[in-house]
């Protein structure tokens, strides 16, 4: 079965009791591209894959896995797809080659079947097989749990927030192993509180409260979205910071990392502001002009809804 | 640097074998943010347990505001403020019960109670959000109320671990405004993050690798010695280095 | 099928890893049959009786002799009847044997118009009292030379030693415990980890899981059951005088029984702590209090008898009791057994139909 869009999704809705998870939610992935969800706790991202998973039917809309239908089809779709939780998932009281015997039994296959397409993967935790999954470090658990999921060859593989709470050094390995499997024909929903691994997907979809911000590529979003931005540094940032929302055809002001990131009008004048700070006794005032970013996107967005 | 709040000596952590941390030594002054980063494993919670007088350091010495890490303990918890994106607030209390209950256990007389649930109320614009339970606010809510509330009896330190995790951007630059606040208004910041654009606001950054310091700099400092672009490129040098998981 | 293998072998290896549960699980039956046995024992193994009689006459004192010499009662002495509060109130004996001042002459009358012996017991002990008192009642009955007028026989269990009472009580409280709630935490902590979620979405039935999951808890069960009858046969002598057979076969459907129960309330629970709770309180309480293992049904409130009809373990002990303590043959319980078999059926029936394989 070869349909020609890996995920395919048509105002879906999904409520819990009066609150509403996922409003009217549609965006296609195609077939082989790794596709973000971005967006903070209580975006809908669980609920979104929960629902591409099977584990729940939306109230409304339509959303299709493969070419299958996610509410009449579940059965097939359930064979076909690869599913890592959000949460550790693993039998924290079996060992790793035991954990990945069980989910290769789980999925009626055996480990060799499959061994290629998990084997630069799981080389790295093979020192530690007989190790139980719940002493392995948070980037193994990891690696573990992705392995688990690809066991059976997937066609389509779902990640929910795999690099949560695990530091830059992994998160940015664990990108690369992904980016391996892209190469191998597996088409990838991820999802990821982390707005700086945007650039890492092919294609991103921007959520937040169970609204879809917007779905481009990276590049895509940001020139279509961004606006005109300067940077702002130098002396007390703190007070800095608060001086600059003083000043004029300045629409927004957030400290952004070493420097703050003004979202400024058209009549914007950076020479003029720039002395007005230095006159309000500020020293080394740097204001420059930046390209915004897909954090600076999302607040534009989340914003000006 | 003024006056020192955290003072440590080669402090050191041992589990059996395993040194967890392994002589660290640093100052941190009064009023300053400071970010203690460190890979999974690293050794940065065990670090935190002994400044926050959880857990007695097995060699070593130091002072956290003004009391010795290894006999003051208790004296050292009544002086500073903690927050942990796992545990801060009862969802099953209301936002006023949850103030009440963290005022109560700092001593606050009903004065004070008063007087600074009005000023946390102020600062976060909470109005009808003051009856609701905890557990209803959107997250973001919740992880500023954390802080207030970890704030609330003006500690001399608030130790934050991971306190912006899963949040959005927005918010997240809110929290780092109430900690700007926090520091410009004399309490030393202590924090922990996996983000690294928010290692470029603190005044000073430690970046730990397999227990041990190696290297304490303002980010920009650090930024040159590493001929780094971020803090992000920084800390990948740095962690690279690691031999032990976690 | 041939992950079937793979699933039974992993439920064995979480039961096998968990050694501090494991071994919690296989010593409560040794633990409980001992306490029963030997230390919460309600048999009379020594009342300790002190004596009232005005007219220490020849007849008394041979009443006296007869008590003294039974190997259940020691004999405390004689006491004036202004004591008897102060003796039993400190526990210097048990009992008081009241002899009447003319205790000659009312026993000796064919028909006794009033008592001739009146006993004063410390009843804060009711089993042990009751108990006692009929037993001492029986000796000095005995003792009068005329045909007394009440006579008790103490059939099935002559000695009214509760071990014969409470194994299986003990029975029906264990098998519940391991599979009702050993096998629902199990499968609800699947969920509260989340690898519930997983193996939702996999090719597999989520029932054949589950499934799996039953059968090492069935094993376990089955060890504790030769464990229990064993130390029934041969620590506490019970005679497992009704057939072995039957026994067996009744307590293997009520593992089944209790597997189920166990599935059931592993759907409604979402939490391991909700599970337990809902085991401890929804089904060992009805089972200790209604079942009949320490309080007979039969003197319950008409509310509680019926209410104890729908717990399944005082079906199987009154069963087991029929089997083990009166002999009787298998026939003698078809009914307790059709009973258990549709209770059986309503779990398997109910907790198949709850159980869902989507996570709302």
């Amino acid at each position: 079965m070869n349909a020609r869009y890996a995920i395919e999704i048509d105002g879906l809705t999904k409520r819990y009791g009066s609150m509403t998870a996922l409003d009217r939610v549609s965006f296609r992935v195609e077939r082989g591209e790794l596709f973000g969800l971005i967006g903070p706790d209580g975006a809908g991202k669980t609920t979104l894959f929960r629902l591409l998973t099977t584990l729940m039917n939306p109230d409304e809309g339509t959303a299709a896995v493969d070419g299958l239908d996610c509410v009449a089809s579940y059965r097939q779709i359930r064979s076909r797809v690869g599913y890592m939780p959000g949460r550790f998932s693993l039998y924290a009281d079996l060992s790793v080659e035991e954990n990945l015997a069980f989910f290769a039994a789980l999925f009626g296959v055996r480990v060799a079947d499959n061994y290629d397409l998990i084997a630069p993967i799981y080389r790295q935790i093979e020192p530690f097989r007989t190790r139980r999954a719940g002493k392995l470090s948070g980037g193994m658990k990891q690696k573990l749990a992705l392995c688990c999921a690809l066991i059976h060859r997937p066609s389509v593989l779902f990640l929910d927030e795999p690099t949560t709470g695990v530091d830059a050094v992994s998160r940015s390995e664990f990108w690369d192993m992904l980016a391996e499997l892209k190469a191998k024909e597996i088409s990838i929903l991820v999802s990821t509180p982390y707005m700086d691994e945007a650039d890492r997907c092919d294609r991103i979809a921007l959520i937040n409260e169970g609204h879809l911000l917007a779905v481009d590529s990276p590049r895509g979003i940001v020139s279509a979205y961004g606006e005109r931005i300067y940077t702002l540094s130098g002396g007390d940032m703190y007070a800095l910071l608060l001086a600059a929302r003083r000043l004029p055809h300045v629409r927004r002001c957030c400290p952004f990392g070493a420097a703050h990131h003004l979202s400024v009008d058209a009549d914007f004048d950076a020479a003029a502001c720039r002395r007005q700070l230095m006159d309000e006794g500020f020293a080394d005032v740097a204001l420059q002009p930046a390209e915004s970013g897909i954090e600076d996107v999302f607040i534009k967005l989340m914003n000006h809804e | 640097m003024n006056e020192t709040v955290i003072s440590v000596r080669n402090l050191t952590k041992c589990f059996g074998n395993f040194r967890a941390v392994d002589g660290i030594t640093f100052d941190v002054g009064r009023g300053e943010i400071f970010g203690f980063l460190g890979a999974n494993g690293a050794g940065k919670t065990t670090a935190m347990r002994m400044l926050c007088g959880l857990s007695c350091p097995t060699s070593g010495s130091g002072t956290v505001a003004g009391f010795d890490v290894l006999r003051e303990g208790e004296r050292i918890k009544r002086h500073i403020g903690y927050m942990s994106q796992r545990f801060s607030l009862y969802d099953d209390l209301t936002v006023l019960e949850n103030i009440r209950l963290y005022a109560g256990i700092y001593g606050l007389s009903h004065r004070q109670t008063l007087r600074r649930t009005a000023e946390l109320f102020a600062r976060l614009d909470f109005r009808k959000e003051r009856s609701q339970l905890v557990g209803a606010l959107p997250l973001g809510y919740k992880q500023k109320l954390a802080f207030s509330v970890a704030t609330l009896h003006s500690p001399e330190i608030v130790f934050l671990d991971e306190p912006t995790g899963g949040v959005d951007p927005l918010t997240r630059r809110q929290f780092w405004e109430l900690i700007y606040e926090t520091a410009a208004a004399g309490t030393t910041v202590f924090v922990t993050t996996h983000y690294m654009d928010e290692a470029e606001y603190c005044s000073r950054v430690s970046v730990m690798v397999d227990g041990q310091i190696r290297a304490l700099d303002t980010p920009a400092a650090l930024k040159r010695r590493f001929c780094a672009e971020s803090m992000d490129e920084v800390f990948r040098l740095l962690a690279r280095e690691a031999k032990r998981g976690d | 099928m041939g992950n079937f293998g793979s699933f039974i072998e992993k439920e064995t290896l979480h039961i096998l890893r968990d050694r501090r549960t494991m071994l919690v699980v296989l010593l409560i039956p040794v633990v409980l049959m001992t306490l029963f046995g030997f230390a919460i024992s309600t048999e009379i193994n020594n009342i300790d009786v002190a004596v009232v009689a005005p007219h220490r006459t020849e007849s008394v004192r041979q009443a006296v002799e007869r008590m003294a010499s039974n190997p259940y009662c020691t004999f405390k002495g004689y006491i004036p009847s202004d004591e008897i509060d102060r003796v039993l109130r400190r526990g210097e004996a048990a009992a008081v044997a009241v002899f009447a001042a003319d205790y000659d002459r009312i026993a000796a009358m064919p028909a006794p118009a009033e008592p001739a012996v009146q006993l004063i017991f410390d009843a804060s002990n009711t089993n042990t009292a009751m108990s006692g008192a009929a037993y001492l009642q029986s000796i000095l009955t005995g003792a009068s030379t005329q045909a007394s007028p009440v006579e008790m026989r103490l059939l099935y269990n002559p000695q009214m030693r509760s071990a014969y009472n409470f194994v299986p009580g003990i029975m029906g409280m264990i098998f519940i415990l391991i599979c009702a709630l050993m096998t629902s935490v199990s499968i609800v902590r699947e969920k509260e980890n989340g690898t519930m979620e997983v193996l939702l979405v996999s090719p597999v039935r989520p029932m054949r899981i589950v499934l799996a999951k039953l059968v090492p808890y069935f094993m376990l069960s089955c060890i504790n059951l030769a464990t229990i009858l064993l130390l029934a046969a041969y620590a506490l002598d019970v005679p497992l005088s009704g057939s072995a057979g039957a026994i067996i076969a009744v307590s293997l459907l009520y593992l089944v029984l209790a597997l189920a129960l166990g599935l059931l309330i592993s759907t409604i629970a979402e939490k391991q702590i909700v599970a337990l709770i809902i085991s401890a309180m929804l089904l060992m309480m009805p089972i200790v209090m209604l079942s009949g293992m320490l309080f007979p049904v039969e003197n319950m409130p008409a509310v509680l008898q019926a209410i104890s009809c729908i717990v399944p373990a005082r079906w199987y002990i009154e069963a087991i009791r029929k089997l083990m303590i009166e002999g009787l043959p298998f026939a003698a319980v078809w009914r307790e057994v059709l009973i258990l078999l549709a209770m059986t059926v309503v779990f398997i029936v109910v907790s198949v139909k709850k159980f869902n394989d989507k996570l709302e």
